[in-house]
Parts: structure tokens; sequence; C-alpha cells
């Protein structure tokens, strides 16, 4: 026990006296709470219209005076030509054309139905299709106007009217539902990268070669490498929860000691992981190329920035091996939806028994007899 | 008769490259032992094997009467280990690295103080100061201290006097040698064979084999041939020349000289001297000289 202490004071003295680490462990994180909960954001606004409106009637321009006084549109241009639209799409001038064909309020008025088309630029697919999904709320508003003006139907046009609210999140504010999960980010990099880089580097320095000339027994170098950085996340954790609430007034709904407890299992996960990642590698650069690339895989399906469900049924059995996607789904669920210990059991129990078998194989992996 | 270091039939290789062929010897208690041999001669491999870093593939090691591969707990507590990279935290100031490898060893710089007296008062002034700020001589002080802090009975110091000044190397030895009057067993690798003369006996270790073991005075006993350094106003071409005598046994640069065997029974200098005269040499001295390490190793080669 006392051997344990000796080796965390090493570390933490080694910890504060690294003068370009600290600021990475103290500063770079809130930096990056505070920079991405604002611009990891999926609304979007200021889409660029060009409409191409042939028909200029009464109705052509009723339909392109919504699109004018929707917040999400900027109308850029108007023109006469689709080539020339499609052209300003090309360029990158715009995001989309509305294009009203002639006949358009003929029609509307002969036979009840007309035809308009929307070509929206899809280079970033998740925004085209919010784009999309704006136009398209903007002319079924058009049509249902028309529907109760034209048909003389009095009354409510629709025998099933669908209203929607949103649970848990009532303005779809993307600031709440991203801090979170920006949350889970930065307690993971502090366990996984900082903890396998310490470990490697007595290695590339050769102070591994004293240490293991000594009675300290492989459990006791552990515990000493890995807690120091797990009272650091835990303590950047504190940070960035006091910067949600007080910053980005973000609820927090359930327990806070809820979520330190979930956090302290996961960042046995991550740091059994980059001890494993650790074991592995020679050099401090291999060990942060490898973590890096663990870490890519497991925040892009990790549910932070695309729902799990619309993942493909392959996808989801990898994403049981995600602990980031574990703790994402709990810290949700506890700010935002005030879970409880029972509600959370299950993934709470996963990642307990990856927490056991990370350590254990990084703990076996990490012999001290070459 | 227990020996503080005992090694049986040694054998290791990396992949293809044989680093240690069948090594055996024994060092005895309070003994100085040197291995001396050039780089890549396998000695840093046996170190290893000996402070069980690494396990031979071949054979059995044994120090203070504990097997290397599985008792390397036991040897862990008694040995004192200086690698021959510097090996501490060089972001850890002289005090606390002192403190530090005290205190994993369950004891405290205070406690073994006058172990390492002779040597940590010389760096104690500038106990404040990161190890990785200090000069090479001081960081190899500071590497002794922390090796002997938790009072060691067998010391293996590998290349402990690479990279370091003649001044401090000769103080080095010094230290050496009042270490050993306190009892403690010290074997020590060195690329150096003028230090062998310091050690109270070597191993010629050459491509993972040994090739003698004796105290120096003996090696050089066992040296029968007549030995001569040849020195003249040619020193450029003279090494060519002598290849071609046909009496040249052995002929190798030696610092400023070249140090001369002959395959005759009786060698004839004054032969040696119009030969080189006959080549165009000025000032040719020739004089016999006793053989040190050096001139051993070069004849076991």
């Amino acid at each position: 026990m006392r051997t344990i202490i000796y080796i965390l004071q090493k570390e933490f003295l080694q910890i504060f006296r690294n003068r370009t680490m600290l600021p990475i462990i103290f500063i770079v994180p809130i930096l990056q709470l505070l920079i991405l909960s604002y611009t990891a954001t999926f609304e979007i606004k200021n889409v660029d219209l060009v409409v191409v409106d042939m028909d200029q009637s009464m109705e052509s321009r009723d339909l392109v005076g919504k699109f004018k006084g929707s917040p999400f549109f900027t109308i850029k241009d108007y023109t006469f030509s689709y080539m020339e639209a499609e052209e300003s799409l090309k360029t990158g001038h715009a995001d989309q054309i509305l294009r009203i064909p002639l006949n358009f309020s003929k029609n509307l008025e002969r036979s009840k139905e007309a035809a308009i088309q929307v070509t929206t630029n899809a280079i970033d697919g998740s925004a085209a299709s919010l784009v999309n999904a704006y136009a398209m709320s903007i002319i079924m508003d058009f049509n249902k106007n028309i529907v109760v003006q034209d048909l003389g139907l009095s009354g409510d046009p629709e025998p099933i009217k669908i209203t929607s609210s949103f649970w848990y999140n009532p303005e779809l504010d993307y600031i709440t539902y991203m801090v979170p999960g920006i949350l889970v980010l930065l307690v993971t990099i502090i366990g996984m990268f900082l903890s396998s880089m310490n470990v490697v580097r007595e290695k590339e320095i050769g102070t591994i070669e004293q240490i293991n000339v000594t009675p300290i027994k492989k459990y006791q170098l552990i515990i000493g490498k890995l807690l120091p950085f797990w009272i650091i996340a835990l303590f950047e954790l504190a940070f960035g929860l006091l910067i949600a609430r007080l910053v980005f007034n973000i609820p927090i709904l359930g327990s806070i000691g809820l979520i330190f407890f979930v956090a302290m299992i996961y960042l046995l996960v991550v740091q059994g992981l980059g001890l494993l990642v650790s074991t592995m590698t020679n050099t401090q650069q291999q060990a942060m190329f490898i973590s890096w690339f663990f870490l890519v895989i497991f925040i892009m399906m990790s549910g932070l920035f695309t729902p799990v469900e619309s993942m493909p049924i392959w996808a989801q059995y990898i994403n049981k091996a995600n602990p980031i996607a574990y703790f994402i789904e709990m810290i949700r669920m506890i700010m935002l939806k005030g879970s409880l210990l029972q509600d959370i059991q299950k993934p709470l129990m996963a990642l307990g028994i990856y927490a056991t078998i990370s350590l254990t194989l990084a703990t076996w992996r990490y012999r001290k007899v070459a | 008769m227990n020996y503080p270091v005992a090694i049986k039939n040694v054998s290791k290789s990396y992949r293809k490259v044989k680093a240690l062929s069948n090594i055996s010897f024994e060092v005895n208690k309070g003994e100085l032992f040197g291995i001396i041999g050039p780089d890549g001669a396998g000695k840093s491999t046996l170190f290893r094997i000996l402070v069980t870093l690494l396990k031979p593939d071949e054979g059995e090691a044994f120090v203070e009467g504990y097997n290397v591969v599985n008792q390397f707990k036991e040897i862990r507590k008694i040995v004192g280990y200086m690698p021959g990279r510097f090996s501490l935290y060089q972001d850890l100031s002289v005090e606390e690295n002192m403190n530090f490898f005290a205190s994993i060893f369950k004891t405290t710089v205070k406690e073994n103080y006058h172990l390492v007296k002779d040597i940590y008062s010389q760096i104690e002034p500038f106990k404040t100061r990161l190890a990785g700020k200090l000069s090479g001589g001081m960081k190899q002080k500071l590497a002794l201290s922390c090796a002997l802090i938790h009072s060691p009975t067998v010391l293996f110091l590998d290349e402990p006097t690479t990279g370091v000044d003649a001044v401090s190397r000769k103080e080095f030895w010094e230290m050496l040698q009042r270490l050993k009057q306190q009892g403690i067993t010290i074997l020590v690798s060195t690329p150096y064979m003028d230090e062998a003369g310091l050690c109270d006996r070597v191993a010629l270790i050459q491509n993972g084999e040994i090739m003698e073991i004796d105290s120096p005075e003996g090696i050089i006993g066992n040296y029968t041939k007549n030995l001569y350094k040849v020195k003249t106003d040619k020193m450029f071409e003279i090494i060519n020349d002598l290849r071609d005598y046909q009496y040249t046994d052995t002929a190798y640069r030696f610092g400023d000289s070249i140090h001369f065997t002959s395959k005759q029974e009786n060698p004839d200098s004054d032969e040696l001297l119009s030969y080189l005269q006959g080549k165009g040499h000025d000032n040719v001295q020739i004089n016999e000289i006793k053989p040190d390490v050096e001139d051993c190793f070069m004849a076991l080669m």
C-alpha cells in the first residue's frame, strides 16, 4: 500500500511539472467543451435558395413568399433559366433550387394537381436531408392552405391532426443534446490517451528497466499509473458539469452522484484499453496512433452525432463493444431524463463486465518479465 | 560454495542473432569483476539476464543462490542495477529520484546514507536540480547512488563509464574500489580495455563467447609473445608496410604507435629496422614493451 502511495506521489509530481501537458489536461478540454457545444449543431440556417418561377402567378408568388418568410431560407437569386440555377448550385453559390413550372396555377385549378421541383446540393448528406425536410414542410403548409381556400372546405381539412412534442428536450435544443456527449469525450481522452501514453513513456525513455529491477509488483505499478488519470478525469467531469450547468444552463435532472458512479466504472474500461494499447506499443507515437484509431471508431459509432438506431444491424452489434456508446446513453438518460440506477442497470452492468475484461486482459498482457 | 553470481551454459538469441552462446562463470563474494568486450559483444544481454529483465534461452543463472527465472522476485530485492542508458526520471530532481528509489525498496535515504555518502555528497549541492539537467558525470553518480540506496549485495553496472570524461572515469573506479571494501560484489562491463586492470578478475567477451577469464595479471601473464612498439615518421603508410613484411604476425594501431608481433621464434628487431628504412621510413623507433589487456584481447581474437 505504501509503495502505491510513493508511485502516486511520483506520478503527480511529474504530471504537474510537465509544462506542456498541464495545459493540455486542464485548458484544452474546457475549450473543447465551449467550442464544440456551440458548433456541433445540426440546425441549418441560411439555406441559400435560387427560385426559378416560370409561372409568375399569384399562387407561385405565394409559395415563394412562404420560403422568403421562413427563418431557414435566404433567397439568393431569381432566375428564369433552370440551367443558370443549376450552375449556381454547382459553383456552391446556392444550396437548393425551387423550380415552379409554367402552368403551375392553371394545373392547380384545373386538375387540382401541380408539380414543383426541389433540387438540393447533397454533398453533405445529413444537411441535405434536413434542408429537404424544411422545404417539404413549407410546401405542405402551402398545400394545406390551397385545399382550404380553393376547395371551399370549411373547418379542419385534416381528419386526424398530428401534434408532436419532444420529451426530455422539449425545444430540441442541440446544446442540451451535445454537451453530455462532449463531456463523455473529454473523460475518454484523458482516460485512454493519457494513461496509455504515460505507461509507454516509461518504456520509451528506458526508466521501466530501472523500475522493473525493484520489488515493485505488477499491480502496484498499474494502480500507480492509472489512478492519477482516473482522478484527473473525474475532476474534469466535475468541472465540465459545472460549465454545463452555469454556461449552457443544461438541466441536470438525475443525481450527480450517479453520473460520477457511471463515470468511475466507465473510466476503468477506457483505462484498461489504454493500458492494453501501451503493452502492444513501444513509443508514444505508436500508442497515440492506435488509441486514436479506436477512439475515432468509437466516437463515430457512439450515437453522439448520428443515432445508433439508424445504423445497420451489424454495426449495432459491433456497437455492443463500444464503451462510449454506453456512457453517452447513460449520461443523457441521467442528465436529461433523470433516470435512476434501476433504469440504467443493463448498460451499467455491460460496462462493469467490460471493465473487468479490459483490465484483466491489460494486466495479463503487461508482463514484467519479458 | 555459494557464489554471489553463477552462470551455467547460458545462451540467448534474438531471432537469428546469437547474442550469448554457452556462457559459464562464477563471481566470488566481494569481487570486482569486469566484463570486457567491444560493442555488440553481448555484455548488456548478459546483464539483463542476471537482473531478471530477460530469460535465457538455455542454461541457468543464479544471483545469491536465486534462480533468475523463477526466483526473480527475490533477486530484485537484493541487486542494484545501473543500465547502460541513463534510466532515472529526468523530470524529477536529484533528491526526488533518490527518495523515490529508496522508498520503493522500503528504506530511506537517511537510513542508508553511509553507503552512498562518498558519491552522493558530491552531487548533494545540486539536489534540487532536475536529473535531466545534470552533466554526464553527475548523472552517473546519481545513477550509482540510486542503485546503491537499498544496500544491495550485488551491484550490476552496465557500461557505467561510457561517454564520461577521463577524470570522472578515474573517480568512478576509485568509488568502486571503496564499495568493494564494504563487501559488495560488483559486476561491471566496459568496452575500455584500460579499465580491465582495475578489476580483480575480468572476462573477455567477443561475439557472445567468453574468450578468457582470469585476473588482469593472469591474462597478461598468458601472453607469451614478444611485443614491440613501432613508431616512425610516416605513420600513415607504416601499417601497410608492416603487413607486407614477411615475418609479421600481427600489427595494429595502438594510440600513436603500432604494436607488432613477429612470427620468428626469436624476433630480430634489427632486421625489421632495416626493412622499414628500406621502405623509406625515417626516425624508426622499435622498443620491446610489456603487453596490456588490449594486446591480449587482440591476440585472442
